[in-house]
């Protein structure tokens, strides 16, 4: 799960992390009330989950309230990358002396959390990571033990030569540290941290995204989620416990397993079609599941045919016939449905299906092809 | 033959009363695997489907002598779990349970890397070993015995795989899914060396999907240890980009873990890598021709020879692999 700019923010500040002043707006009339507050120039930043926001024009300078107030008209609104800004962050716009990159994340090759600095940090931290990794450096923290506070010291002395400013970042990172625990992220970054001309470190940006495994046991952080920030048909999913990524084809894809359901998607791709969605019903066979399953893909007009592909396992296949049959009487689907059930309880399955006029494939190959053909039918119609 | 589970496998079930847990113990138990106990704290004594109750990992070992472990509990004792287990002395521990906090993972095999146990999972469906055991939630009825070995990070995918093979008469040795989540306890190089080390294994299927730099790994492992031909699969050649960890995510794995990098560095290795599951038996047998075709040329005598070479050479891997993981613990 990602959380925005701002929350992120309030955790660092919580946890001793130096951030700049500011707070999060919604209208141009808030803004100016907290640039005021703030008394000097100001930075309007847009809320939304998606990097690179600076560069796509996101995140602007204010000299004065006047300005302040063009600039969140301006922001709150805009399209960014294909998101909609509902809401912009106003801090006190800060002097930049130097800007440092710091990070952690969970490595599965070295299965710990890895600490990353560097001191070429800012916009084009990727392209320093990718032409320069020399000026990268890394450590992977000990998981039991933690970061050691040498440790720390040893990595920001990488990033500053005056001893006050390796202090400093320092004990950023050790704070960083105990934050990345304390809330299960599975990233923690602050790009850039910077230096002032008083001799200051701050935390310029921040950015942290939650293990969806974690949150069981994060209820504050899992009640930060922006539901206004994601694509509708993906928070109607993860209520219904499925899992769904829109993408921009015409096939609607209902699939048991992540990666039975890539697979399908490739295949699709693979004789020449277009998929609509990625979505896994995970491991349990509750009809439910499949009717939500169902509203979803039909709410996406593009979808010109529905391909269902079920390998029982524990997902058992007269379950998922049960949940169509529901669909069908209550969502009428227009568009042609091609199901492929195998394993578990399949003659259960297919008797509860007869009553529908679904076609039926054998093999995963088949299912993929006659879809295709069925989705482009329907185009020519 | 077959790889870390056969007929003399003892195994216990932590969370056997639990909804999935009885089920699956009653699935195992028909398939005929050793089931000689299961786990469940307060519920000693009883018993579910004829599989004795206890309270502790501990008790059931004492009275059982089991050396495995399959745990169906919920995602918040998982955790804990794996530690009892570890801790009774269990030599296998399946982690069947979805859903658990990668931090807490990243302790638990800081914790049993040094031990003598190995983990499988979690969030896997576990593994079986045709006519002999299964471990976990596979469907026993789409496997059959034979000289295949299948490895996979995947679940539903894997039963795929495992039936295009089964159709095509190709049976298997062992068929194990080491589980999607980032931090596993067992991973693609340890089971290929397992499988290079059996010898009723004669080739091999990997199935892998985006994410992470495992397959790889595991292709340069195949190039450089592995005599037996390994056959690929990719999923998510199609999938969206922007499903990274912001910038650390490229940076940390040296590239995106996107499926094109990944067919292109099994490729690299001679893996040849399906574009369907259906098409996994195809290359499998002409694996396995050319295989045999290269031992009948080489004739009788120097097949001898070979072996002899091969079981040195086992031998030398192992130490390898002490190393590595060695390495691992820095």
């Amino acid at each position: 799960m990602k959380i925005h700019e701002y929350q992120a923010k309030e955790i660092f500040a919580a946890a001793g992390i130096p951030v700049p002043q500011g707070r999060v707006a919604s209208t141009p009339a808030e803004v100016v009330e907290i640039a005021e507050e703030i008394g000097r120039p100001v930075m309007v930043k847009a809320q939304v989950h998606v990097g690179g926001r600076g560069k796509a024009g996101g995140i602007q300078y204010a000299e004065n309230l006047e300005a302040a107030r063009v600039w969140a008209q301006k922001i709150i609104g805009m399209d960014l990358k294909g998101l909609k800004v509902n809401k912009v962050l106003i801090t006190e716009a800060a002097d930049i002396l130097t800007e440092c990159y710091v990070g952690i994340i969970i490595d599965r090759a070295s299965k710990a959390p890895v600490i990353m600095v560097s001191p070429a940090g800012g916009i084009d931290i990727e392209e320093v990571a990718a032409k320069t990794p020399e000026k990268i450096f890394k450590l992977a923290v000990d998981p039991t033990v933690g970061l050691k506070a040498y440790q720390a010291r040893d990595l920001a002395s990488k990033l500053y030569k005056d001893i006050k400013l390796v202090r400093q970042a320092a004990d950023v990172l050790m704070k960083l540290y105990d934050v990345y625990w304390k809330i299960d992220a599975s990233l923690v970054e602050i790009n850039p941290l910077i230096t002032t001309p008083d001799g200051k470190v701050v935390a310029l940006d921040a950015k942290i995204n939650i293990d969806d495994n974690g949150l069981f046991r994060q209820k504050a952080v899992a009640d930060m989620r922006d539901i206004q920030a994601e694509e509708p048909a993906e928070v109607e999913a993860r209520e219904g416990d499925l899992s769904f990524v829109k993408l921009s084809g015409n096939i609607g894809c209902i699939v048991n397993g992540a990666g039975l359901a890539m697979a399908t998607m490739d295949l699709v791709k693979h004789y020449g079609g277009d998929p609509a969605n990625f979505l896994d019903i995970g491991g349990s066979s509750n009809p439910q599941k499949v009717l939500t399953a169902m509203r979803i893909i039909l709410s996406d007009t593009n979808v010109r045919a529905i391909l269902i592909n079920i390998f029982g396992g524990i997902t058992r296949c007269d379950d998922v016939a049960n949940g169509i049959v529901m669909a069908y009487e209550e969502l009428k689907p227009e568009v042609p449905i091609v199901v492929r059930l195998t394993g578990t309880n399949e003659d259960k399955a297919k008797k509860i299906l007869k009553s529908t006029k679904l076609e039926f494939g054998k093999t995963l190959d088949d299912v993929v092809k006659r879809a295709i053909e069925l989705s482009e039918a329907e185009i020519t119609v | 033959m077959s790889i870390l589970i056969n007929k003399k496998t003892k195994v216990i079930v932590q969370g056997i009363t639990g909804r999935d847990g009885s089920f699956h113990a009653q699935q195992m138990k028909k398939y005929g695997t050793n089931i000689v106990g299961g786990v469940t704290p307060g519920k000693g004594g009883t018993k579910v489907s004829g599989i004795p109750v206890f309270n502790t990992v501990a008790e059931a070992v004492k009275a059982t002598k089991a050396n495995t472990s399959v745990i169906y509990v919920p995602p918040s004792f998982a955790v804990d779990a794996v530690y009892e287990a570890a801790d009774a002395g269990i030599k296998l521990i399946v982690c069947i349970t979805e859903g658990v906090p990668a931090n807490d993972m990243l302790k638990v095999y800081d914790y049993i890397k040094d031990k003598d146990v190995r983990m499988v999972g979690p969030n896997c469906p576990g593994l079986i070993s045709p006519d002999q055991s299964k471990v976990g939630i596979m469907p026993g009825n789409i496997c059959k015995k034979g000289p295949i070995g299948v490895v996979s990070r995947s679940g539903t995918l894997t039963y795929e795989a495992i039936w295009a093979l089964t159709c095509a008469d190709l049976g298997q040795t062992t068929c194990i899914g080491i589980g999607g989540d980032q931090i596993i306890g067992t991973n693609f190089i340890d089971v290929l060396q397992m499988f290079e080390d059996d010898s009723a294994t004669k080739a091999v299927v990997m199935i892998g999907e985006i994410g992470g730099s495992d397959e790889e790994e595991a292709a340069k492992f195949v190039k450089r240890k592995m005599t037996k031909p390994v056959v690929g699969f990719i999923a998510g050649r199609t999938a969206p980009p922007g499903k990274r960890m912001g910038h650390a995510g490229a940076i940390i794995s040296g590239g995106s873990g996107t499926a094109k990098e990944k067919v292109e560095a099994l490729n690299a290795a001679g893996i040849p890598v399906a574009a369907s599951p259906t098409e996994l038996p195809v290359y499998i047998k002409e694996k396995l021709e050319k295989a045999k075709a290269k031992a009948k040329a080489k004739g009788p005598a120097k097949t001898k020879k070979a072996k002899t070479a091969s079981k040195k050479k086992t031998s030398a891997k192992k130490k390898t692999a002490g190393k590595s993981s060695a390495k691992r613990k820095k």
